[in-house]
């Protein structure tokens, strides 16, 4: 069958069971565009800016656990593209984008539009092509969706000159294409660091599993469970952890870190033993690196090895898939309990209780924390979420607990503000049956609100929560406690959102007291198609408790009990 | 060539560490390479690429003092790189490894013109090139010993010098060999694309 570069390209994605991609047409791509027109079986969402087709990509990757695909043209498209690319790359999420080049003659010559992609995007890439032959597309292609979705999954992006695309050669579609001889996705356990790993548990008084991202996107949820219940480990979440086990489960702590919970970082702290899965010592996890758990042993599974003793030094690294190792060291787990170290957990947990917002008495404020838990309440808890970058996510995290893998997404290791709106699309189409709400602060929202436009154009049924306090509150908040309350550049002029909403044809609402929350979730479930709510809350709110950068992980900016004067 | 010459001098502070990696030989490679030392702020003293017997290999040695980077997490970096092939750091175990550099001296008197023969009696060292005003003194042996021999020839007097970065090769039969050949180019008459698996 003869078939052009361009058509090679659809025949491949729709071998790799692409069924949506998303993208932004432009001169040097337009033979692909083109070739769309022959395969109607995978839909074309057509983007306001290129940099929402990659964070689209990047929220189908992350609900689906399938590569998301993203597709620019060269030059400014594909620049547009570098920013989701890089969050991909930080939070391991399978992309792959597929930009036109300007025509192999012309490379080099800084001809219209063309810019050095594969130069640009190779820091934020796991890995990337530049097609110069036709007769290599199909292999490239395949190679790409490989390397994505396997080991450390990540983006990959294949530039291809508009020549190639128009190339005609006979195809047929190799059936086993992938020619790497140096990649190894993953690595098993060897049977030392099983032993060493067995007696580490066993001889533990204090253990507290730290689980990551990398529990969900090596399927190890089943596994991650049956340890920590066989040896009663008490399990602490990173923020892309959130669903790895369910957080209504007794042995849950909620989120570490930064703005986690004290109990958990007081765990951490006092743990004689930490079991890391699928997790990278972020410097947000971790704080003072010298203070860092300084009683404990650490194991650290992760299936790259470069993230063994990269941040904390650790007694035992294990590199291979969590599942697997999960599943060689299970048989050999004793069965344990820890009912000093429980109770002690407990005891923190109490005294974090009676701190808690939700149970102080705030008057006619709506604060942040009221929203987002009365969303938990009233999505029964179901909902996929998926936030933006700044207290709002760190809200999202607290208040908002999640019992199944995949069903929260955020921007964790870049902190892309932007990201909330398009990868929210991105994730009601790979999951269209799921309750889909992005949860966006009012800064972050103006970054991609563009992308309602995209939203109304395919009728997309997201519901959009946008917390409006009017400024940039995570930055407003360090400017309160480290830079003497100079509020400077974080108030925002804020259009009317809900007119802006309404000039897209999206229903809107506005919610200015808690009581109004229920409706307003009623109100968004009852559009068909997008519906945005905002949220008028409390402008100089806190998230709290807060490691300041830098400091130790336990000595954390506490919210004061009732009755207790605030200390900054 | 004395004893005291080819013993290796090195201290517990300025440990050297060598890595071999076997790449791709692939347009780009060396500049991914480059990057990652770059973007992870890895220090390395050399870096050397050529080509070995197999047509589609390429060979790296690297040199990082460990003061400045741990080599195996520069090892496992590069392993991350899709185009790295196999990487071993071979300074833990016996090797053989050599640096090679032309230095240009100047001859223009006896005692100079004597002076450098004599250092090259000493050395694994020869005169390459020689003329009234400058000789051309070449040398490949152990890092160290090239450095010695550069800060003998310095009173003479360096016009110009190059250095290859070293090169490095484990001792025995400690292979480190790839086999690796991409599958040939489809022949689109016959089968279009060949069956190639790794």
């Amino acid at each position: 069958m003869e078939l052009t570069g361009a058509e090679i390209i659809m025949e491949c994605l729709l071998r790799e069971g692409v069924e949506v991609m998303f993208g932004y047409p432009g001169g040097a791509i337009l033979p692909t565009y083109d070739a769309m027109t022959r395969y109607p079986q995978i839909h074309h969402v057509l983007v306001r800016h290129e940099q929402g087709a990659s964070h689209m990509a990047d929220g189908y990757a992350r609900a689906t656990g399938r590569v998301g695909v993203a597709i620019a043209t060269s030059g400014p498209g594909a620049t547009n593209l570098v920013t989701g690319l890089a969050t991909a790359m930080m939070d391991s999420s399978p992309i792959v984008a597929i930009t036109g080049q300007v025509a192999r003659g012309a490379i080099g010559s800084d001809a219209f539009q063309e810019t050095d992609v594969t130069g640009v995007t190779l820091p934020v890439t796991k890995h990337n092509y530049l097609v110069s032959d036709v007769e290599e597309l199909a292999y490239v292609i395949q190679e790409a969706f490989y390397i994505a979705r396997t080991g450390r999954p990540g983006p990959v992006l294949v530039d291809v000159p508009k020549d190639v695309q128009n190339e005609k050669i006979e195809f047929v579609y190799p059936e086993n294409g992938i020619r790497l001889p140096g990649y190894r996705p993953a690595e098993q356990a060897a049977e030392d660091q099983v032993a060493a790993a067995i007696e580490m548990i066993k001889h533990a008084q204090r253990p507290i599993i730290l689980a990551g991202h990398g529990i969900m996107m090596g399927r190890a949820t089943n596994e991650l469970r049956e340890l920590s219940e066989k040896a009663g480990i008490p399990v602490a979440l990173t923020l892309l952890g959130k669903g790895a086990m369910p957080e209504n489960h007794p042995m849950v702590l909620g989120m570490m870190g930064m703005h986690g919970a004290a109990a958990c970082n007081y765990a951490i702290q006092e743990s004689d033993l930490l079991i890391a899965l699928g997790m990278r010592f972020d410097d947000r996890v971790t704080g003072n690196l010298k203070t860092y758990a300084p009683g404990a042993h650490k194991i650290h599974i992760d299936i790259d090895p470069s993230e063994i003793n990269k941040n904390v030094k650790v007694d035992l690294g294990i590199s291979g898939d969590v599942r697997t190792v999960l599943a060689q060291l299970l048989p050999r787990v004793e069965v344990q309990q820890h009912p000093d170290w429980i109770a002690r957990i407990r005891d923190w947990q109490e005294d974090a209780d009676e701190r808690d917002i939700l149970h102080h008495n705030t008057g006619e404020h709506l604060l942040g924390a009221q929203v987002i838990n009365d969303l938990w309440r009233f999505t029964n808890g179901e909902a996929i979420t998926v936030t933006d970058v700044g207290q709002h996510q760190m809200l999202e995290a607290q208040y908002y607990p999640h019992q199944r893998p995949a069903t929260m997404i955020t921007s964790g290791g870049l902190g892309t503000m932007g990201f909330g709106l398009p990868a929210a699309i991105g994730a009601k189409f790979g999951r269209p049956n799921e309750e889909v709400w992005a949860i966006v602060g009012d800064g972050g929202f103006q970054m991609t609100m563009a992308e309602m436009a995209t939203a109304a154009q395919e009728n997309v049924d997201v519901n959009i929560a946008i917390l409006n306090n009017g400024f940039l509150g995570m930055v407003r908040q360090w400017q309160e406690f480290f830079y003497e309350e100079r509020y400077h550049a974080t108030p925002m002029f804020n259009p009317d959102f809900c007119k802006l909403s309404e000039a897209f044809g999206i229903p809107a609402m506005r919610v200015t007291h808690r009581n109004q929350i229920e409706e307003s979730v009623a109100f968004a479930r009852s559009v068909k198609g997008p519906a945005l709510v905002e949220y008028a809350i409390e402008k100089e709110d806190i998230v709290y408790p807060m490691v300041p950068a830098g400091a130790d992980l336990h000595n954390m900016i506490r919210r004061p009990k009732p009755g207790e004067v605030i200390q900054k | 060539m004395t004893d005291q010459v080819l013993t290796p001098v090195q201290t517990e502070e300025h440990q050297k560490h060598t890595l071999v990696a076997l790449v791709e030989n692939k347009p780009g490679v060396l500049n991914r390479i480059a990057s990652l030392f770059r973007r992870r702020n890895f220090n390395i003293d050399s870096l050397t690429v050529g080509r070995t017997h197999r047509p589609h290999v390429s060979r790296m040695t690297i040199v990082v003092d460990s003061t400045q980077a741990n080599p195996n997490l520069i090892a496992a970096n590069l392993l991350k790189l899709v185009n790295v092939i196999e990487v071993r750091v071979i300074s833990t175990q016996p090797h053989v490894s050599r640096d090679l550099a032309l230095i240009k001296v100047r001859t223009d008197s006896p005692e100079s013109r004597n002076h450098v023969t004599e250092l090259c009696d000493r050395y694994p060292a020869r005169i390459v090139d020689i003329g009234p005003e400058v000789a051309i003194v070449e040398i490949a042996s152990q890092e160290d010993i090239v450095e010695n021999l550069i800060e003998e020839l310095r009173p003479i007097g360096i016009v110009e010098m190059v250095r290859t970065g070293v090169v490095a090769m484990g001792r025995g039969i400690r292979i480190q060999d790839s086999e690796y050949e991409p599958p040939t180019k489809a022949k689109p008459t016959t089968n279009g694309y060949q069956r190639f698996s790794v």
